[in-house]
């Protein structure tokens, strides 16, 4: 059971990805990108982590890619991409490049799954729930908590003052 | 429980077809999207190994990476903004003002 979700749930992952890669149009892209999230989301699920479940669809399905909806549909910038890439050598390199990146994480994987990866602990069924992360992060990782609100913080003023309007 | 692999594996390809959106793609915004879908793969590479060693340290780390991507997005698409209404484009190629 636990298997037919998981390769349902990465071939829509893979779709998702790979048609953002492909379609002309950025609107298209980032809506299949929110797809790709979904996707992810459940996979979250999967792995017994259910508080990044919600905090993956509240901020990236939620508020990333509506930004990023905005953004696209604000500038007007759908289609805004020549076919012609002035560096005729870059496209078949890259791909080379990523077809051995894929073989050698793969053969890494292969090599490391006999011992490496094995499972350790016991299926504690608490385990990841809202409760127990928040006692983590209230404890163990409050200051690089009290860190990312002010990274939050620096974000927003950035904003702010990128976009005042200088006369 | 599924073999770690299936989701390190899954995740390396994601990875790598984000890799492919950066190089391949002129646009500013699918360069974007594509450092996203790189950021999301390597969550799920942290939460798997969460879920591995019954360890919540990594949980605790993707939360830190989703409120650093969301700082990021907001940012970054602001400084798009701000280019687009210079040169009206978003093709990559134009942005060559920081070349020596």
């Amino acid at each position: 059971m636990e298997l037919v979700i998981f390769v349902i749930t990465a071939i829509v992952a893979i779709i998702g990805a790979v048609a953002m890669l492909t379609s002309r149009n950025a609107v298209h892209s980032a809506l299949f990108l929110l797809l790709n999230f979904g996707a992810i989301a459940v996979l979250y699920l999967l792995l017994q982590a259910p508080f990044l479940f919600a905090v993956q669809l509240i901020v990236y399905a939620g508020a990333i890619i509506v930004l990023f909806l905005f953004v696209v549909m604000l500038l007007g910038a759908e289609r805004d991409e020549e076919d012609a890439n002035p560096i005729r050598w870059q496209a078949p390199v890259a791909i080379t490049m990523a077809v051995l990146l894929i073989g050698e994480i793969i053969w890494v994987l292969v090599r490391q799954s006999q011992d490496g990866l094995a499972r350790v602990g016991s299926s504690d069924s608490d385990f990841g729930s809202p409760a127990q992360i928040a006692q983590a992060l209230f404890t163990t990782h409050l200051l690089p908590f009290e860190v990312a609100s002010f990274v939050l913080l620096t974000a927003l003023i950035g904003v702010v003052v990128l976009h005042q309007r200088r006369s | 429980m599924l073999p770690t692999i299936f989701y390190i594996g899954l995740s390396a390809l994601l990875f790598v077809i984000g890799v492919c959106g950066v190089l391949l793609r002129r646009s500013t915004l699918m360069v974007f999207m594509s450092i996203e879908l790189m950021l999301n793969s390597a969550n799920l590479a942290l939460v798997t190994f969460a879920n591995q060693r019954q360890s919540l340290d990594a949980q605790i780390m993707v939360f830190f990476v989703i409120t650093i991507a969301a700082a990021e997005v907001a940012v970054g698409l602001a400084l798009l903004v701000m280019i687009f209404m210079r040169k009206q484009t978003t093709n990559i190629d134009t942005m060559t003002t920081l070349k020596g």
